[in-house]
């Protein structure tokens, strides 16, 4: 049977998260279809179409998905799901809001954040902070995944050419309505993707310090700025810079650490970098457990001089 | 207007757990419990919204063994005003989770559900939607604020890149997210009070739910361990590091 891959897109394009997610699909065995549902997200589908390893794509264009309300995703979801062994979506926010609601009207079980795929029905995923890996086994017919996806390579987002077929829309049902939305416009990279990440700790002791500091250096590495759920509570940054358990959970190639001291729930979310640097004055942060190259420094010297070196 | 919270019982935020050797679990034999973060944000914006003269009622519900009754408390002595404990022995999944809570609903006809985003246990992040899904009721998932007006919630949520906010019609559930407030510390008059307080005991049966787990668990295991790498004596070393072993600048 066929797989169903929801993608996340603005209409336009489709998000990096995607691609992760059709890559662990493809570990499944079966076609995987993606699911674009939108409204005016044509482009968006374009997009789908050309993913490696896409054997469909299945687009529903209708005004009730302009804003993807769970509510109305699920329903549309709900519907579809019949022809398909799997359905998966990133554990992003998005993923994460919608998904659990498809399960909860098909009655079955979801699997959250899977970091690996056994066999068709039987998975690995993290709990406890990532403190342990828990291999669960679904005995539901359909199975319902969201996927992290730091653990799984993109597929190629270009040089296929899949079928693109419409699907009709759901009833739209009315109970939820857009206000509005403040989407900070940066020129950096999102967190979720970026190959670098400077991240920042409670250290830094303001949020103006953050900026003075932090946004430095990542425009001079061309970085994504992540933070600590310190630094969030302190509010310095807003709460999507936060990196961890219950934030964001990233794999860069290289995650700079800058007055962060290391909490679990911390490490849950970068652990999977492939390198990791320290700057903190503390030499017994618990951080540096976990750091491939640490600098113990007062990181107000530290941070200018990377930024003048590097 | 009545407000339901549900609390779970989880480890403790501080407790770093340790993997049982034959592999069937983490080991919760004399670790601290107490009750899930997000659920304590839930809680104290349940008791908020009544001290703001918004609900009249605020219910807390906890699903699980009967220590759970200790979370209940804890809830009560923040300010809720009373407790329902579903009681059962069985490893409760979060399907089976919001199927007592959607028959608590049926009950109570709250008017707003407040859940915590996620569970720190099993890091699940699925009861609200869930429950939602099951009463047929809109949802605001990873709420920073909220208002209640005409029959609506105006719901913040945070989402990548920044901040979204909904309408929704109530009866509503809403998931709490780490800037909706920060949860006060009960008071040692609380604390006595909240003993006092109502607190119903039911069972899963009662309610007519199945609460038979749908995943099996094979096994658990340690993630594999980074280890410490090296410490590096100043900037340029660490930059001739970065640039000529690691190369990843």
């Amino acid at each position: 049977m066929a797989i169903l891959v929801i993608a996340e897109h603005d209409n336009q394009s489709i998000k990096a998260a995607t691609l992760n997610t059709v890559s662990a699909a493809a570990k499944l065995g079966g076609d995987v279809h993606v699911l674009v549902a939108g409204a005016g997200c044509a482009a968006a589908a374009e997009a789908a179409a050309k993913v490696a390893g896409v054997a469909k794509v299945r687009v529903c264009d209708a005004p009730q998905y302009e804003a993807q309300t769970a509510e109305n995703v699920a329903e549309l979801v709900k519907g579809l799901a019949g022809g398909y062994s799997h359905v998966l979506a990133p554990a992003t926010p998005a993923g994460k809001n919608m998904l659990p609601r498809v399960a909860a009207l098909l009655d079955v079980a979801q699997i959250s954040d899977i970091v690996a795929v056994e066999s068709a029905d039987t998975f690995v995923r993290p709990i406890y902070a990532g403190n342990a890996l828990a291999t669960v086994k679904s005995a539901d017919a359909i199975k319902l995944i969201t996927v992290r996806t730091t653990a799984f390579d993109a597929a190629e987002a270009g040089g296929n050419a899949a079928p693109v077929e419409a699907v009709a829309a759901a009833a739209d049902l009315g109970v939820t309505a857009l206000v509005g939305r403040e989407i900070v416009k940066s020129a950096r990279p999102e967190l979720g993707a970026a190959k670098v990440i400077v991240s920042g700790g409670r250290g830094l002791g303001s949020g103006d310090n953050y900026h003075k500091l932090l946004e430095p250096l990542a425009d001079k590495l061309g970085a994504a700025l992540g933070a600590s759920r310190a630094a969030v509570d302190a509010g310095y940054v807003p709460n999507d810079y936060q990196v961890g358990q219950t934030g964001k959970i990233v794999a860069p190639q290289l995650y700079i650490a800058v007055g962060i001291s290391g909490a679990i729930q911390h490490l849950a979310g970068m652990k999977d970098s492939k390198v990791i640097v320290a700057i903190n004055k503390d030499p017994e942060a618990p951080i540096f457990q976990v750091a491939d190259y640490g600098l113990v420094a007062d990181l107000f010297d530290a941070v200018p001089a990377l930024v003048a070196a590097a | 207007m009545k407000i339901l919270v549900p609390v779970k019982r989880v480890v403790d935020y501080n407790v770093k757990v340790r993997v049982k050797a034959d592999g069937s679990g983490v080991d919760l034999a004399n670790v601290k419990m107490s009750m899930n973060p997000f659920d304590e944000i839930s809680v104290e914006e349940a008791v908020r919204l009544k001290e703001a003269g918004v609900a009249t009622e605020v219910v807390a519900v906890s699903c699980g063994v009967g220590a759970c009754q200790e979370t209940l408390r804890a809830a009560m002595a923040i300010g809720a005003d009373r407790g329902i404990l579903v009681e059962t022995d069985v490893e409760l999944q979060p399907l089976a989770v919001a199927k007592l809570l959607k028959a608590v609903c049926d009950k109570e006809q709250p008017q707003l559900v407040i859940c915590g985003k996620q569970a720190i246990d099993d890091d699940a992040n699925q009861t609200g939607q869930m429950l939602a899904a099951l009463a047929g009721w809109p949802q605001a998932t990873f709420a920073s604020k909220v208002t209640l007006a005409d029959g609506k919630a105006a719901v913040t949520r945070e989402i990548d890149g920044g901040l979204e906010t909904l309408s929704v019609k109530l009866p509503a559930v809403m998931t709490t997210d780490l800037r909706l407030n920060e949860p006060r510390y009960a008071t040692l008059p609380n604390i006595m009070k909240a003993k006092k307080k109502p607190l119903d005991t039911v069972k899963p049966a009662d309610l007519g739910v199945d609460v038979a787990p749908r995943l099996a668990t094979l096994k658990v295991a340690e993630p594999p361990k980074r280890s410490a790498g090296e410490r590096v004596a100043d900037v340029a070393q660490l930059i001739d590091k970065l640039k000529n072993v690691a190369k990843v600048i």
